[in-house]
């Protein structure tokens, strides 16, 4: 009954993060919109242009090799199977004793290596600038990201997702300063990761210093349309991971029922709202930053996370 | 387990030392010292709050002397040089940022080693309060060697006595004629620190510590 219970929960889990993605990034283009005085297009938008792109005809080079062709759908199942492993409305869920935090970082590490090798595949400037810039930031926020995951291992004695919610949720951890540190670093890293302003423009096709963008400038179609899909999954996923880890409270626990579900559903809804809000807050009020000193940035992620988890020795409790 | 006033003076002292690393980021002089004055505000409500959770009147006179030197009047003071001086707005560090960050965190690794023999038998708290704030003194030391121009280091200077009053507050009976004192002489400190500045400005016309160098015929 609890296997199948929690079977239920990821399969509710794998479509909740599908459907939720591109309603989350189109909220944040609203609300950045509002922000600067246009009126902006719907919520909506992201599910037509989706759907448009997967209308269209697929355009290829004459030169793109069959890892072109097949890396929208490995980085998209990756990405999404990565989704599907945090926590979002319940603690019970049946990948959760594979839900590891190692393992995350492990796909969404794989999702990018494809991504990049695709930029490169057909032999463009523009891909080849895009890999290349993408390469050099996760040198920098992969390390960062395990450090976090590190500190937060430290602390909980356990790397699996669920584990570390329900440590969370019981309180028998209060403020701590490593804690803090991981929180901020992992902020850091998720924008450098998402391709969020101060490392990279989300909305730029015309710019040289676009990192992303300038990957997936030769897909088109449904290609496009997964590339656009995961990267959408990916912020998600990382809000998903900032709630799961730092404001876990509102998810159903071990035993709880039907309704505590439910009510885990809406008060992730309710935490995207306000992650998406703070996001287009900090871009609208920051401007973007030099592509050589994103290093800097990147840096001093690293070096948060390092002193978080040095801070543990220090602390009361480990 | 967890009890408000240990983790509550716990993240306040984390935020000082942050606010340490936050002044070796930044590239100019105003959100220098803009974070500056966060750093003074953190520290006031550090000093508030264990005035408050051990009942210790006197620190909340730290807590008040802070606020109004540190938090209003210096940087308001050295905001005032900085336009009147026309001194150029970007900082020019002698050490690149991410060396400097590096050194920074070698730094607070340095001074947690130090403190955890020396203090086995203290409480978590005093142990903690003391590495934070031997941390913030040793990365404002830091910062006055990683900086050429003059406002930089008067402000690397304050954030050493930033980090002294962290101590202070943090080590019960402490008395409260050496906090004024200190206070006091730090203000000292900064009003002699603004007539050199128009000094060394009127004579040489810069305010790089590199340039002045030569004057002393240390470099030729």
């Amino acid at each position: 009954m609890t296997l199948l219970l929690a079977t239920l929960h990821q399969i509710l889990q794998m479509l909740l993060v599908l459907t939720l993605a591109p309603l989350l990034t189109g909220w944040v283009r609203l609300v950045k919109a509002r922000l600067v005085g246009r009126r902006g297009p719907s919520v909506l938008q992201p599910y037509r242009d989706l759907l448009r792109l997967l209308r269209k005809e697929v355009v290829l080079a004459r030169n793109a090799s069959w890892l072109f062709r097949s890396v929208p759908y490995m980085m998209f199942t990756a990405i999404w199977l990565a989704a599907g492993l945090v926590p979002v409305f319940t603690t019970q869920l049946a990948l959760a004793p594979t839900a590891d935090l190692i393992a995350l970082i492990a796909l969404l590490g794989s999702a990018r290596f494809f991504l990049a090798l695709a930029g490169m595949d057909t032999g463009t400037s523009f891909g080849g600038i895009g890999s290349s810039r993408e390469m050099m930031i996760a040198a920098l926020a992969e390390p960062a990201m395990l450090m976090i995951v590190f500190s937060v291992a430290i602390l909980v004695r356990s790397t699996s997702l669920a584990e570390i919610a329900d440590f969370m949720m019981s309180g028998a951890v209060g403020l701590r300063i490593s804690l803090a540190l991981a929180l901020i670093a992992l902020v850091m890293v998720a924008i450098a990761e998402n391709a969020r302003i101060p490392i990279d423009n989300p909305a730029t096709h015309l710019e040289l210093t676009m990192v992303h963008e300038a990957m997936v400038l030769e897909y088109s179609g449904r290609h496009l349309a997964l590339v656009e899909a995961a990267s959408m999954l990916k912020l998600l996923l990382y809000m998903a991971l900032i709630a799961c880890v730092f404001a876990p409270w509102g998810m159903a626990t071990a035993g709880s029922g039907v309704a505590a579900a439910l009510g885990g559903m809406v008060v992730f809804v309710a935490k995207l709202a306000v992650g998406g809000t703070l996001l287009a807050l900090f871009e609208t009020s920051i401007a973007k930053m030099r592509v050589f000193r994103v290093g800097e940035f990147l840096g001093g992620a690293l070096l948060l996370s390092l002193l978080g988890a040095i801070f543990l020795y220090v602390s009361r409790g480990v | 387990m967890s009890d408000l006033g240990y983790d509550a003076a716990h993240m306040l002292g984390a935020v000082v030392l942050l606010m340490s690393f936050a002044l070796l980021y930044q590239r100019r002089l105003f959100s220098l010292l803009n974070v500056f004055t966060m750093q003074a505000l953190a520290l006031t409500a550090t000093a508030a709050w264990q005035a408050y959770s051990h009942g210790e009147p006197h620190l909340y006179i730290t807590a008040l002397l802070t606020l109004v030197l540190k938090a209003i009047l210096i940087p308001v003071a050295l905001h005032r040089i900085v336009v009147k001086m026309k001194i150029h707005r970007t900082i020019e560090p002698a050490l690149g940022i991410g060396l400097t960050m590096v050194a920074g965190v070698s730094l607070v690794t340095l001074s947690i080693l130090l403190v955890l023999p020396v203090t086995a038998d203290a409480t978590a708290l005093t142990r903690e309060n003391l590495a934070l704030s031997l941390s913030v003194v040793l990365l404002g030391l830091l910062m006055m060697i990683s900086r050429r121009n003059a406002v930089s280091q008067v402000v690397g200077f304050m954030s050493i006595e930033n980090g002294l009053i962290l101590a202070a507050v943090g080590v019960a009976g402490m008395p409260l004629v050496v906090e004024m004192s200190v206070a006091f002489s730090v203000m000292v400190a900064f009003i002699i620190f603004g007539i050199f500045l128009f000094h060394i400005r009127e004579r040489f016309d810069t305010l790089d510590m590199q340039k002045i160098e030569s004057f002393r015929g240390e470099s030729d």
